[in-house]
């Protein structure tokens, strides 16, 4: 939790040595639905830190909360010592927001959809042209200055929603899925963006449900399951910790396999019509199996975040 | 109530302004509406029905229908376009462009994009009932100058209906249930309002119903204005208008902020 990225921050928000956002004893709660149950976290400025967490674990809700969307049950957040409930207009002058659904104005063209975003904040429109020029290089987004919202691909869109969020010049970023729905090509370019602005020092705080997504661009990872914080930690700590360095996924098995490695070389998991074996020594393990089993369908590879995650969420469908 | 207060700013014309942007990007067909709708009015009914019925008895006056009906039209105008801007529009607005998420991620609070919309729903009656001034006044119905008390009447009579029309978009589940203070208010008003025929035709229950209904109010101040006389109902439908149009106002600030802050 402190291990502060300083080496991402800017030069004024590592000095002040204030996080960049605290969460403490977040709660929220519907009528029926406990959506939170008191999460607490701590962003250090110029760090990366992602939210897992399956469909409805609570990370949409906790990220809300935090950019003053909703009011939550109890508990507080502050962002930059500010706290969201007390001045929600001052927090909201600090983020960044990129939203899960796309939600640029239709009816406008590209700069129109800036320069009207930057009056909402009260940046003048010759100041708003100004930066919206290199905001729209950034994005590839130069020849579509005045072209319809509506002839955007996907892709363009959601990089026009990151350069509308970065038109403030905000010291946090929120990222919402920001790649869910867009195909390989379009999230890389997502990916590259973000990265490119992790290394000006913008904290960031994102959500999402991929976790390549996760390993590639967070400093930190927070996996969230039904409103609690079930973990947190580098990428490759947590997968360390929690898998181990390999898998072997076994698959098209008689049940002598099952029995014959369940006391065997490493922890067994059981899903569907596959095995997904831990093993502490990966070459015995393999050794083990070939031996007892020859061309039994295998395969050994990497332990990677997603390991972690659906161990530690279970391979059950959640929707 | 206290805090919604608290928190109305300035900042809310900026929500205005992005509807009116979006209105005069489109001005051509937006324009249209309120240039032809009198014009169909006037030659629809005021042509139509005014072979059947010649003369009308208004306040001791005798008029023609056309003259008589008239303000009827400029009534309804001022209903229908705050009545369908902060109902369907802001639906729209609200719901399938996510709007209200995108300004609401930046230093705008949740009361100031309903008072925007409230504030649009009221200008856009005002521009619509000030164009349709223009064209009646050319076909020689409207006199002057008082046919300009038209415009602070439909800003009043503006701000009544977007205030209905948020309270209803507070309540909808789907766009299609508009259907119900469509049928329940919205129609029976424009007929049983003394828009197009005089109050005291009506049975007593009726004109009973008749005086609460708020644009009862709004056409006699508008025919007033028009025409250029008295009503001894003024002062009453000043004051209503007024006081139901900065209560709905307020009502439908609460119930939007409900419904949008979950």
């Amino acid at each position: 939790m402190n291990d502060a990225r300083s080496r991402h921050g800017s030069p004024q928000d590592a000095s002040s040595g204030e996080p960049a956002i605290v969460a403490s004893d977040l709660v929220k709660r519907y009528d029926e639905v406990h959506a939170v149950r008191g999460v607490s976290f701590e962003v250090a400025p110029g760090e990366v830190v992602g939210f897992l967490g399956p469909n409805g674990a609570g990370k949409t809700t906790t990220v809300r909360m935090i950019s003053c969307f909703l009011p939550p049950t109890s508990g507080t957040a502050r962002v930059f010592g500010v706290d969201v409930r007390e001045r929600p207009r001052d927090v909201k002058r600090m983020l960044g927001i990129c939203p899960q659904e796309d939600n640029l104005d239709p009816d406008f063209d590209v700069l129109k959809n800036l320069l009207v975003y930057g009056r909402y904040f009260g940046i003048p429109g010759a100041e708003v042209k100004r930066r919206a020029l290199p905001l729209l290089e950034m994005m590839a987004l130069q020849d579509k200055a005045k072209s319809p919202v509506a002839s955007l691909s996907g892709g363009m869109k959601r990089r026009l929603i990151l350069a509308r969020a970065l038109l403030n010049e905000p010291r946090v970023l929120v990222l919402d899925e920001p790649t869910t729905g867009l195909d390989p090509q379009a999230r890389h370019a997502i990916w590259t963006r973000v990265r490119a602005l992790r290394a000006t020092g913008v904290t960031v705080l994102l959500t999402t449900h991929y976790m390549e997504e996760a390993a590639q661009l967070c400093d930190r990872v927070v996996i969230i399951d039904e409103g609690k914080i079930l973990l947190e930690g580098t990428p490759e700590e947590l997968v360390r910790r929690e898998v181990g360095k390999s898998v072997i996924e076994i698959w098209n098995h008689g049940p002598d396999v099952v029995l014959s490695m369940r006391q065997g070389p490493g922890r067994l998991e059981e899903v569907g019509d596959r095995l997904y074996l831990y093993p502490e020594d990966e070459e015995q393990a393999v050794h083990l199996l070939e031996s007892r089993f020859p061309g039994q369908d295998r395969l050994l590879r990497r332990a990677t975040l997603e390991d972690v995650f659906l161990r530690r969420t279970g391979r059950a469908l959640r929707d | 109530m206290r805090e919604i207060l608290r928190n109305l700013s300035l900042r809310s014309l900026r929500v205005l302004q992005r509807d009116a942007d979006v209105y005069f990007t489109v001005w051509k067909t937006e324009f249209l509406p309120p240039l032809l709708e009198p014009i169909i009015y006037v030659f629809g009914f005021g042509l139509g029905l005014g072979q059947l019925v010649h003369d009308v008895s208004y306040q001791g006056r005798t008029l023609s229908y056309l003259a008589f009906m008239a303000p009827g039209v400029l009534a309804v105008a001022i209903m229908f376009w705050a009545f369908f801007e902060t109902t369907f529009s802001s639906y729209v607005r609200m719901y399938y462009q996510k709007t209200f998420d995108a300004i609401l991620a930046t230093p705008l609070l949740v009361e100031d994009v309903i008072l925007g919309e409230l504030l649009w729903g009221t200008v856009k009656s005002m521009i619509a009932s000030t164009i349709m001034l223009g064209v009646l006044s050319a076909l020689g119905l409207v006199h002057w100058p008082t046919g300009l008390w038209v415009v602070p009447i439909a800003a009043a009579g503006g701000l009544l209906f977007s205030g209905f029309g948020l309270i209803m978009t507070s309540a909808v589940k789907t766009i299609s249930q508009f259907n119900v203070p469509m049928f329940a208010f919205v129609l029976p008003m424009f007929t049983f309002a003394g828009t197009f025929f005089p109050l005291d035709i009506l049975p007593k229950w009726a004109l009973a119903v008749a005086w609460c209904l708020p644009l009862t109010h709004i056409t006699i101040l508008v025919r007033s204005a028009v025409l250029g006389m008295g009503h001894p109902m003024l002062p009453v439908s000043v004051a209503y208008v007024l006081i139901v149009g900065l209560g709905l106002g307020a009502w439908s600030l609460v119930r939007m902020k409900k419904r949008l802050i979950q």
